[in-house]
């Protein structure tokens, strides 16, 4: 542990990082561009996101790490153990008892609150990447506000699907001026972002962006009159904690094609069943 | 009457090579302008001066505004510049590859524009997008179609499409039949003629196509070594040419 400066990240790193968070923070929404260390781990595996908690961690801190909504996850688990070594602060599965969440692809249900900070690792920081491969433009685009092309991109899916069918990564406008992709957080988490009492922050290492929601930041999903937001997700309950308001993973449970669906939170079913609360195929904990 | 536009003095260097100097001339309301000459004589180069997508060494385009009246274009704010590109001005390039996105439907295409002025309903852009699609001659039922599964004269009939769609008062046409065969060249110019008759608009337009001019466009200059050397009423520079290069390129178009 005395082989690494705290947070693995040295001094001088962590500042400039830090000042590219203030500046995202100033901007809500703007991408800062920030000079990408490497880091003992490849990229793919939240090296953006493990960037900015290393720059934010004290050792009053306390972690909980999630992929998919899971604590116990290959991805959480390593990255997790990499700050207990690191930085030795404590860590936790209990979202209500984390300062700082670093997580890939979802929101906790848990209400966050004020003090906290949620570090998302971010893929493709650009949402207008899919139609407009040119940096300078897009770069411009943003400059400009000229966001007519995220409309053509919810046009097309319309016109394809019936409906709006991005169902991850879903495009926002951030206090009415910056165009931001969430991250890869299903549109369910969406209303999550708008007015949020925590900091969220995002990191891409691979793109070199940090950007940033202050708390309380207004954040509208893009739509249509006519084909408005709908934050969806499967029509269930979850079959072991019996919650009907949260965000479920469909999964296979023999070679039947039997079938389950559970909150993809793990921390939020498991603090559900202690309390009492059974679904269909659950027993009381 | 006020001139759409009033060209002034307009001259692009490449280094010390010159891409075309000291052209100026007005264009009015519901008129087209042919550009003339031969390859590398300057049109293109003229043109991008004019649409905003190169910036001029010296000179003006002052465009009539719909807001504040004639504006120099040249020293206007980047932002207003580009407003103005994605409403009151429209750009057919030649390869309908540089004026359509590749990846988004036929639909999408021609809704872009509507989008990015602000409309937000779905089924009012998909309504304006089938108007256009037939008003180009291109089915209803390829609306959801990419370019790529189109010929490229469908293709280039969309992008007129995608650009004419938001009423714009002025439009820039690189060479619009070049590449095309030339019974599509015809049937192009034909749907072209009858947009520009009937919506009253006004072009610029370049080619070195000598019928292209004779059928659309009211007047006519003629460049050569980035100069323009002669100008006038385009049946009259046809019929009665006065400078010797235009006399030699008429004459050779009547040899073929
Ligand atoms: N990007 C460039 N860099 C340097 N020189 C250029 C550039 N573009 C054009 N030129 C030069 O400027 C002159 C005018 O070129 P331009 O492309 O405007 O001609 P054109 O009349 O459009 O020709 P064409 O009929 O072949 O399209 C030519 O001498 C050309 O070589
Ligand atoms: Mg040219």
């Amino acid at each position: 542990m005395s082989d690494y400066n705290f947070a693995y990240l040295d001094e001088e790193t962590k500042r400039m990082i830090r000042r590219a968070i203030l500046k995202g923070v100033a901007i809500p929404g703007y991408q800062v561009p920030f000079a990408s260390r490497e880091m003992p781990m490849p990229y793919g595996w939240g090296t953006g996101g493990v960037q900015v908690t290393a720059a934010c961690l004290t050792p009053e801190d306390v972690l909980k790490v999630i992929d998919q909504g899971a604590d116990d996850t290959t991805n959480a688990v390593s990255i997790r153990k990499f700050f207990q070594l690191t930085a030795g602060v404590e860590v936790t599965e209990a979202t209500a008892g984390a300062s700082l969440i670093q997580t890939r692809h979802r929101i906790p249900e848990a209400a966050l609150t004020e003090g906290q900070i949620v570090v998302f690792q971010v893929p493709i920081p650009e949402p207008l990447r899919f139609l407009e491969p040119r940096e300078t433009e897009t770069r411009k685009m943003h400059e400009l506000e000229e966001y007519g092309l995220m409309h053509v991109k919810l046009y097309e899916d319309i016109a394809r699907h019936g409906q709006i069918a991005t169902a991850y990564a879903y495009p926002v406008k951030v206090e009415g001026r910056y165009v931001m992709d969430p991250s890869p957080i299903p549109k369910f988490d969406n209303p999550k972002l708008d007015g949020s009492p925590a900091l969220m922050l995002f990191g891409a290492g691979r793109e070199q962006r940090i950007y940033a929601l202050p708390p309380y930041t207004k954040v509208v999903s893009l739509d249509f009159e006519d084909h408005p937001f709908e934050p969806s997700k499967a029509d269930h309950d979850c079959d072991l904690c019996g919650a009907s308001d949260t965000y479920l993973d469909e999964v296979i449970v023999d070679d039947q094609g039997g079938r389950m669906f559970v909150c993809s939170d793990t921390d939020h079913c498991r603090c559900r069943r202690e309390a009492g609360h059974v679904g269909r195929l659950g027993v009381a904990a | 009457m006020t001139p759409l536009l009033q060209v002034r003095g307009i001259e692009k260097r490449y280094g010390a090579r010159i891409g075309c100097t000291g052209v100026s001339f007005d264009l009015y309301p519901g008129e087209v302008m042919g550009i003339v000459g031969e390859s590398g004589s300057g049109k293109s180069t003229l043109l991008s001066c004019l649409a905003g997508h190169l910036a001029p060494d010296q000179g003006q385009v002052i465009f009539d505004t719909r807001a504040k009246g004639p504006v120099d274009t040249v020293t206007m704010a980047e932002p207003e510049r580009r407003m103005l590109a994605r409403t009151d001005w429209a750009f057919v390039h030649q390869n309908p590859r540089d004026g359509l996105r590749m990846g988004v439907s036929a639909g999408g295409n021609v809704g872009e524009r509507l989008m990015a002025v602000g409309a937000r309903n779905y089924g009012q852009i998909r309504s304006s997008a089938e108007d256009w699609l037939g008003r180009v001659e291109i089915a209803a039922d390829r609306i959801d179609d990419r370019p790529a599964a189109f010929s490229g004269g469908m293709q280039q009939r969309l992008q007129i499409a995608r650009n004419l769609v938001t009423g714009p008062r002025l439009v820039f046409m690189d060479e619009p039949t070049g590449g095309l065969d030339v019974s599509v060249q015809a049937r192009l110019l034909d749907l072209l003629r009858g947009l520009v008759r009937r919506l009253g608009l006004s072009a610029v337009i370049v080619t070195h196509d000598l019928a292209v001019v004779r059928l659309l466009a009211d007047r006519l200059m003629v460049m050569k070594g980035g100069l323009v050397v002669e100008t006038g009423l385009t049946d009259q520079v046809l019929d009665d040419p006065q400078h010797a290069y235009t006399q030699l390129l008429v004459s050779s178009v009547l040899q073929v």
